[in-house]
């Protein structure tokens, strides 16, 4: 009895949650065809429209391609210096490192509303004007963290032999790094991008301390969503979940086959 | 987090140093600079952008308000009173930020855990299989989590479907509401954060070895005695994780109590500090807010660190 109990509960448990999870995008995107006009709030029938024309509400387009900009180069900045840094902590050993790692930590363990609120301060202090160069500083603060965080694990999880296999036969140190050590943590480095880009995207709290009138996807859902949010942005967010669907999936697939193929050799 | 710092020094052994030729010197001075060098750009970006925020927050949460001035306008001062005052307006505020942060917590953890253990465990092997599960729990963070508060409240709203289904078998009253409710405010940062509560344990889990559960039930523990004595507590480090990366954005959220809560009994610090800054222009108030916020959960994590901490965090 009890061990059947264990057999249905954590696929029916596990299979529930997913399905938790999912429930409000469905939603958006079955509200994305509907037929909307100004609110977005019941359902008035199917229409294609939005989907043909997704950048038919005004400023829908503009604030997403600001979030896609904005995420790009926070990642591309959060993922170089993060890198850099875990691999510094990890390898060197110098003066201050526990320092170094504190600073690290600490901004995962301050909630969004504080690094916003105390970065507002700062440029405020400083007479910055708020917009895009003050909101991908702050993305890239926080990603950089989540970057350094992934990609140590990835480094210390590293065999030493491999680069010291690689002096042996006379490689230099740059070209140990580049041929041996930066291939093993491509994966590591990667997947802490994609978190970083996901994170900056997805970003709400920090952007809307550090944006003035700079408007973000996120920030423009945020706003509209007293006055009703337009089908548009349904059509985008389900749009963007898709892409990232399709983009996952066929990485694995083809990931699944190779590992097919080396293992049928 | 302390793991690194408690850690000794690695000391240079005496015998060895003879040993060591010029070279082999020069080669170690070479790579500690290289070690150096790699760590300074992104060590200054935090400085500036991380350190220096907040020693400027906490300054200004002690500038003071001279007497005749316009709205926004501060003096720098040493202005303690600040404290004081926010302390007592908004004690329950912080109060109910924790408490909401604590129920998400662990309601996460409960739906969480099973679905770590389904993807990591039960699913090991079926690479594509566990490969779409976790796509569909990271996928939703590219479809914006405001469009996905809204739509939940939506779903939850008085003419949606949950409620009709609800007053209609009486579980709710009729004139019931899940909109504008704590329930709504707390079921918001469970689903927002939940990825953040799965992924460190699936990441743990899927390293677990399952012939330790074989082992288990050849001594005949039964299924659940396994899971107690030795499935939780070896994955111990992922929930620690996953509790830390849950309760720490969910106590500083404000964009489900904005969305889901009322602004009577629902508020949360967060929304506090927001509207200190920007509707009332309170810039010393919203700034010791803050640091108080920043400083409860340090203290809060600190705690918990060291009464379950584990040293393969981080």
């Amino acid at each position: 009895m009890r061990q059947k109990f264990g057999r249905w509960f954590i696929p029916v448990a596990g299979g529930l949650a997913f399905i938790y999870l999912l429930v409000p995008i469905t939603y958006i995107f079955v509200f994305s065809f509907n037929d909307a006009g100004r609110t977005n709030l019941e359902w008035r029938g199917f229409t294609l429209e939005n989907w043909k024309n997704p950048c038919g509400a005004p400023n829908v387009c503009e604030s997403l391609v600001n979030s896609l900009q904005i995420g790009l180069v926070a990642t591309i900045f959060a993922t170089v210096l993060g890198t850099c840094v875990a691999l510094g902590l990890v390898r060197y050993k110098f003066k201050f490192r526990n320092t170094a790692d504190l600073l690290i930590i600490l901004p995962l363990a301050t909630p969004e509303v504080v690094l916003g609120a105390s970065l507002l301060a700062q440029f405020l202090n400083l007479g910055w004007e708020l917009g895009f160069s003050t909101i991908v500083i702050s993305h890239v603060i926080f990603c950089m963290s989540f970057v350094v965080v992934t990609v140590r694990a990835r480094v210390s999880s590293l065999d030493p032999r491999l680069e010291e296999a690689a002096s042996d036969l006379y490689a230099s140190p740059f070209l140990t790094f580049w041929k041996v050590t930066f291939p093993l943590l491509l994966p590591g480095i990667v997947a802490a991008a994609l978190l970083s880009f996901a994170m900056s995207f997805d970003d709400f709290i920090i952007t809307n301390f550090n944006s003035g009138n700079f408007s973000t996807f996120p920030k423009f859902i945020y706003v509209s969503a007293t006055r009703g949010i337009p089908a548009q942005a349904n059509v985008i967010g389900s749009a963007m979940f898709i892409l990232a669907l399709v983009v996952v999936v066929t990485s694995q697939v083809i990931a699944y086959r190779r590992r097919k193929a080396l293992a049928a050799r | 987090m302390t793991a690194t710092g408690s850690r000794p020094r690695n000391k240079k052994k005496p015998a060895s140093v003879h040993l060591r030729s010029e070279e082999e010197l020069a080669a170690e001075r070479r790579k500690r600079r290289v070690g150096l060098y790699l760590i300074i750009p992104g060590m200054a970006v935090l400085a500036l952008f991380f350190a220096a925020p907040v020693l400027v927050l906490l300054s200004m949460s002690l500038y003071a308000r001279p007497p005749g001035a316009e709205i926004g306008e501060f003096v720098p001062a040493l202005e303690f009173g600040n404290y004081v005052t926010v302390i007592g307006a908004y004690w329950d505020v912080f109060l109910r930020s924790f408490f909401f942060a604590l129920i998400a917590t662990v309601a996460a953890l409960l739906i969480g855990y099973p679905m770590a253990y389904l993807v990591a465990v039960r699913l090991r092997g079926r690479q594509l299989m566990q490969g779409i599960l976790l796509v569909l729990l990271i996928a939703p963070f590219f479809s914006s989590f405001i469009l996905r508060t809204q739509a939940w409240k939506q779903i939850l709203s008085d003419e949606g479907p949950v409620v009709t289904v609800l007053r209609a078998i009486a579980i709710l009253p009729a004139d019931g509401h899940l909109t504008a409710t704590a329930f709504a405010v707390v079921c918001g940062l469970t689903y927002n954060f939940l990825p953040f509560m799965m992924l460190p344990i699936y990441a743990n889990l899927d390293r677990l070895d399952t012939n330790l559960l074989e082992a288990s039930g050849d001594l005949y523990a039964s299924p659940l005695t396994t899971f107690f004595k030795v499935t939780l507590p070896l994955s111990m480090p992922g929930v620690f994780a996953g509790t830390l990366l849950t309760f720490i954005p969910a106590a500083g959220d404000y964009v489900n109590a904005a969305l889901l809560g009322n602004n009577r009994d629902t508020a949360m610090i967060g929304q506090i500090i927001d509207s200190r800054f920007f509707k009332v222009v309170d810039y010393p108030g919203a700034s010791a807010l803050s640091f108080i916020l920043m400083i409860l959960i340090l203290a809060l994590v600190m705690i918990y660190i060291k009464r379950f901490g584990t040293k393969e965090l981080f």
